[in-house]
């Protein structure tokens, strides 16, 4: 799960890691309000999106009058930004994070993320801040510094020393620096996080430390436990499909092509997209069904499936351990049924009950093509999507 | 011969009695596992399948004499689960639940590590010796007992891989899902390295997927380390970057974690690797020339 980067510094400014003066607004008179209040002339305005390359898509600007203010918001608000980072819709702005403006002196990085290979938590800093993290990483590794925490023992101070000696910094910086790792650290561990991103961090021409941006992605795994934080999802960045499937817990990813899949298992759902597009297909979606997938959650999963108009063929690929595939095509018949599903549906069955399964699809009259392998499958699928059968 | 259960490996169950637990041990039992017990807490003294339920994985170890534990605890009890059986003399743990916030692996895994224990999973279908014992929630029909090792990221797709090298009759010595979190208990080095030391794997099957470098660290480690022919798949050649694919761990981030790229490391270390999922079985029998 992503926060939009005003919530992000708001609990940045919990755990004592300093950032601007801002407020958040989402009409033109509340901008107007807030931006008087901050008590300063000049801005910086910033669309809330999830995602990246604002700035260079217009979602950034500083101003230094008060109706500047307020033709940003009336720019953006209830419009979408399309960055890089997004699709070709773009992304949905519905609030405008507005802050006071900082005098920067020079731009650095700071990060932390899980990294898998070392299985700790690992917190990045770099000179180079401002730009493309992955790109520094890639031309130049060894301008990226490293510390990885140990899980029982925490952070230590030699730590943050290390990073702010090579990044350069002078006394008072490398205290403010120690503030900033540990509470970052804090934060990241507390709050359950898998990222967070602090591009750039500045040096103000007074010479302070400050996070001029803020980017958070939170562990989904553990919403149960951070409630304050399942409060700031914000759906409608989210595809509306996938947020769809999200309640049904069902795993759904939209992709470009026109054969719809519903598989039981991630691995095999990524196998059955390649496997279309190793027979010459394309895949419409990845969707795992899950262990327990009853016919309401099959109806449930057609429904995310045929939303999406370019799809004119389903296959539905299920390898019964947990699931039985009786029950599975129990499932596909009722829903197919009460939907009045039209599009070719090719189905594979293996596994549990598998040939209990074939033989109830086989016994209705429903446009169902049943397949006896996956290769086999694929291929009467990928015809399917090409009108020839 | 096999690696890490065999006939003889006493099972307890903790989250014996919860509704997942229950169904999957039956058909444990039915496999031939020495399921001796089963913790749920509150409810020791009780008998569930015949067998006796304690408080504690410490009871159960005194009184049963388990080594091995099979984990079904909702995701929010799972370290404390996995600790308590760390703790309690419990040497081989297999975590099946799925969901399990990273930061409590980060801890679970040096604690394991530190104490000698094996963990495999969490969010994994575990292990299975076929026709010895199963731990884990895979459909027993499916095996054979033969000469493949398997390695899996991946539930399913593990069961893809069995079912194709028991139709041809190879069968397998034994079947390790790692599961698909981005902190595993086991990683593939780990399963390659007891594949390569037992004497009746003669083939290795490793099925990846995107996200992390697991399978590139496996597949430097295979250079100089594997004497037996590995066959390799890797799952979301056309998966988007950015996307978590249902499992925690399946996410191309940074433009690090293709399959692309794993398939490279793969075929330059001189693994065996295929393109669809589906030639699993005919990727072994070309390598070995069975």
């Amino acid at each position: 799960m992503n926060l939009h980067e005003y919530q992000a510094k708001q609990l940045f400014r919990e755990y004592e890691i300093p950032v601007s003066d801002g407020l958040v607004a989402n009409s033109i008179n509340q901008a107007e309000e807030k931006a008087l209040s901050l008590g300063t002339d000049k801005w910086v305005v910033k669309a809330q999106v999830h995602a990246g390359g604002r700035g260079k898509a217009g979602g950034v600007e500083i101003v230094d009058n008060i109706q500047a203010v307020k033709d940003f918001c009336k720019k953006w608000i209830g419009k979408n930004l399309i960055t890089f980072q997004t699709d070709e819709n773009g992304q949905p702005v519905n609030e405008i994070l507005i802050e006071t403006c900082t005098d920067i002196d020079k731009e650095l990085y700071l990060g932390a993320v899980i990294d898998r290979a070392s299985q700790r938590l690992v917190v990045m800093a770099s000179t180079e801040g401002g730009v493309n993290i992955e790109e520094v990483a890639e031309a130049t590794p060894e301008k990226i510094f490293k510390a990885e925490i140990d899980p029982i023992s925490g952070p230590k101070d030699t730590q943050s020393k290390n990073l702010a000696l090579s990044l350069g910094l002078n006394e008072k910086q490398s205290s403010q620096f120690r503030n900033i790792f540990n509470g970052l650290v804090k934060l990241f561990l507390d709050k359950d996080l898998s990222l967070v991103e602090v591009n750039p961090l500045v040096i103000t021409k007074s010479g302070d430390l400050i996070c001029l941006d803020a980017k958070i992605n939170v562990d989904s795994n553990a919403l149960f436990r951070q409630e304050k934080i399942e409060q700031l999802r914000d759906f409608s960045q989210e595809d509306s499909r996938e947020a769809k499937a999200s309640e049904w817990d069902l795993s759904y990813v939209a992709l470009d092509g026109n054969i719809g899949c519903m598989v039981n298992g991630a691995g095999l759902a990524m196998g059955t997209m390649d496997i279309i597009k190793l027979q010459g297909g394309e895949p419409a979606n990845f969707l795992d069904v899950g262990g327990t997938a009853d016919s309401k959650r099959v109806a449930e999963a057609f429904k995310i499936i045929l939303s999406d108009e370019n799809v004119n063929t389903v296959l539905i690929n299920i390898f019964g351990g947990i699931v039985r595939c009786d029950v599975i095509a129990e499932g596909i018949v009722e829903a197919l049924t009460v939907m009045g599903v039209s599009v070719p549906v090719v189905v594979r069955l293996e596994g549990n009950n598998a040939s209990k399964g074939l033989q109830i699809l086989e016994e209705c009259d429903l446009n169902i093509i049943p397949a006896s392998s996956l290769e086999e499958a694929a291929i009467l699928a990928v015809n399917a999507s090409k009108g020839e059968t | 011969m096999s690696i890490l259960i065999d006939k003889s490996t006493k099972v307890i169950c903790q989250g014996f009695t919860g509704g997942q637990a229950t169904q999957h041990c039956i058909q444990c039992i039915e496999y031939g596992t020495s399921l001796v017990g089963g913790v749920t807490p509150g409810k020791g003294g009780q008998t569930h399948l015949d067998l006796p339920v304690f408080n504690s994985v410490k009871e159960a170890v005194d009184n049963t004499g388990a080594t091995a534990s099979l984990i079904f605890v909702p995701a929010r009890f799972c370290k404390e689960s996995i600790l308590e059986a760390a703790e309690s003399g419990i040497t081989l743990i297999v975590c099946i639940t799925e969901g399990i916030p990273t930061i409590d692996m980060l801890e679970v895994k040096v604690i394991c590590d530190n104490l000698g224990i094996r963990l495999i999973g969490p969010n994994c279908p575990g292990i299975i010796t076929p026709g010895e014992s199963k731990m884990g929630i895979m459909p027993g029909d499916i095996h054979l007992p033969g000469k493949v090792g398997v390695i899996s990221r991946s539930g399913t797709l593990t069961y893809e891989a069995v079912k194709q090298t028991t139709d041809l009759g190879f069968g397998q010595t034994s079947c390790v899902g790692i599961g698909g979190d981005p902190i595993p208990g086991t990683s593939f080095i780990d399963a390659l390295e007891l594949f390569e030391k037992d004497k009746s794997t003669e083939a290795i099957v490793m099925v990846g997927e995107i996200g992390g470098t697991a399978e590139e660290a496996a597949a430097e480690f295979i250079k100089s380390n594997v004497t037996k022919p590995v066959v390799s798949y890797i799952a979301g050649v056309t998966a988007p970057p950015g996307k978590r694919m249902g499992h925690a761990g399946a996410i191309i981030a940074g433009g690090k974690g293709t399959a692309e790229d794993k398939f490279k490391a793969l075929d330059s270390a001189g693994v065996y690797t295929v393109r669809s999922p589906a030639e699993i079985g005919k990727g072994v029998a070309e390598v070995t020339g069975w």
